[in-house]
């Protein structure tokens, strides 16, 4: 191949290629630094409203989204990586905490949830964050579907009894959903075991020297 | 051609004669994962009329300068960097929309109907007819998309514009009609299957349209030719 065409046939093309991606590029930069501060504030806005929707009635004054703490338990509290738990002050004083917990058993994989626990041991409310379970049946327990997920609140390890933290099928107090007992069945053991651990844990979780108060 | 009447066959192709979902039968990954409410569709439907139209300008903006052993990748970088460009802004200026339709606006990307109009339209014509077809190709797709979305979200759920707020905000949650009191549902519709069926179903009803259309123009092909003779007998 001669020189000249060699540049025609193979140069030419590959420089028009590099300058468009170049172009794009410088595009996407610019977009990006426009959008990147609006997103942050977006995600740390949607993060906060999941997890004040798991403090009913809890009334505190500390920034919960860098008062955390990341412990790990993967039987209470389903993880393989550390989960993290969010801590509810008022007046430096702890209040609640709300912490991230894995369903490893639902009917497809695992459900994430939030659940907020006072220092009273009771249930501020509990949230599921994530899941792959069943469109119109095992999705009931979103609470954009239905009030399931609000049977936890006030609940604790006394309420109700031994033997109560089960779905009704299983013999115990929660209801299950219409068409899916499996699902319900691994939230009210997830919920349980987050519960026990927040019982044993509770001075751990709250002297955490890494406390940013 | 006259150009209005090039401009009126680029509507019409795109939203009836050559339309992308119910013709060229591109783009249904996308169609068929998102359409399971009509609010949904017409999110997703938005953003590809977007990327349609943005991808169509600059592919004929640059066409004299395109070279065709590199015009795939070409237009591959520019569709890339729209929807990348789209994803962005959505993520930054309707969050709430984004959460909802946030894995599905990556997929615009697989949609062949965009590479297929860049190569096949825009490329070969000017900036407007590029910009209109584009427009109109993206509007046929979303029409498809939210007749789908309503048709599978009122045999799914019993209601039509459900989480209207979502897209529009607060003021839209009163366009949410419950058609049916206490309807527990219908998974089904809902599902991938339902997806596939209600496409089927509207591919169908398009071409028992067209044979209508067609036997309409035939019949009176030949009353006009029947009363011609009798013209002149007159």
């Amino acid at each position: 191949m001669k020189q000249a065409s060699l540049y025609k046939n193979i140069f030419t093309p590959g420089g028009l290629l590099a300058i468009t991606a170049l172009f794009g590029t410088g595009i996407l930069f610019i977009i990006n630094w426009h959008s990147s501060p609006y997103i942050q504030e977006n995600e740390r806005q949607v993060l906060l409203k999941s997890v004040n929707s798991v403090l009913d009635n809890v009334q505190y004054d500390n920034d919960i989204l860098q008062d955390t703490v990341e412990v790990y338990d993967q039987i209470q509290l389903g993880h393989d990586s550390p989960s993290l738990i969010y801590r509810v002050r008022k007046n430096k004083q702890p209040i609640a905490a709300v912490i991230t917990v894995i369903a490893p058993n639902g009917y497809s994989g695992q459900i994430q949830l939030l659940v907020g626990i006072n220092t009273n041991n009771i249930i501020t409310g509990v949230r599921v964050v994530k899941h792959k379970e069943t469109p119109g049946l095992g999705d009931g327990i979103e609470k954009q579907r239905s009030n399931w997920i609000d049977g936890f609140l006030g609940k604790s390890l006394r309420n109700p009894k031994v033997g109560g933290w089960k779905v009704k099928r299983d013999g115990g107090e929660f209801d299950q959903l219409t068409g899916a007992t499996i699902t319900p069945r691994a939230i009210v053991g997830a919920v349980y075991k987050a519960l026990l651990y927040f019982q044993t844990h509770y001075v751990d979780i709250f002297s955490d020297p890494d406390a940013d108060i | 051609m006259s150009m209005s009447e090039s401009y009126k066959s680029i509507i019409k192709n795109g939203l009836w004669d050559n339309n992308q979902a119910l013709v060229a039968l591109l783009g249904l990954c996308p169609l068929l994962a998102v359409s399971s409410t009509a609010i949904n569709g017409l999110g997703l439907g938005i953003a590809t009329m977007a990327t349609l139209m943005i991808t169509n300008v600059v592919v004929s903006l640059i066409r004299r300068g395109l070279r065709a052993e590199i015009r795939i990748p070409v237009f591959v970088i520019i569709i890339a960097c729209a929807v990348t460009a789209i994803e962005l802004l959505m993520s930054a200026h309707l969050h709430n929309l984004y959460l909802v339709l946030g894995i599905f606006v990556p997929l615009i990307v697989t949609n062949c109907a965009i590479i297929g109009r860049a190569e096949a339209y825009a490329s070969k014509n000017n900036v407007v007819a590029a910009f209109v077809d584009g427009l109109m190709m993206g509007l046929g797709f979303t029409l498809v998309l939210v007749v789908l979305g309503i048709f599978r979200e009122v045999i799914g759920y019993g209601t039509i514009f459900r989480h209207a707020d979502l897209m529009l905000g607060p003021w839209a949650s009163q366009l949410s009609v419950t058609l049916f009191q206490d309807y527990n549902g219908f998974l089904l519709a809902i599902l991938p299957p339902g997806a596939f069926m209600g496409l089927a179903l509207l591919i169908a009803l398009k071409n028992k349209i067209d044979k209508y259309l067609l036997s309409r123009i035939e019949v009176s092909q030949k009353i006009s030719f029947k009363t011609t003779p009798m013209n002149i007998v007159e």
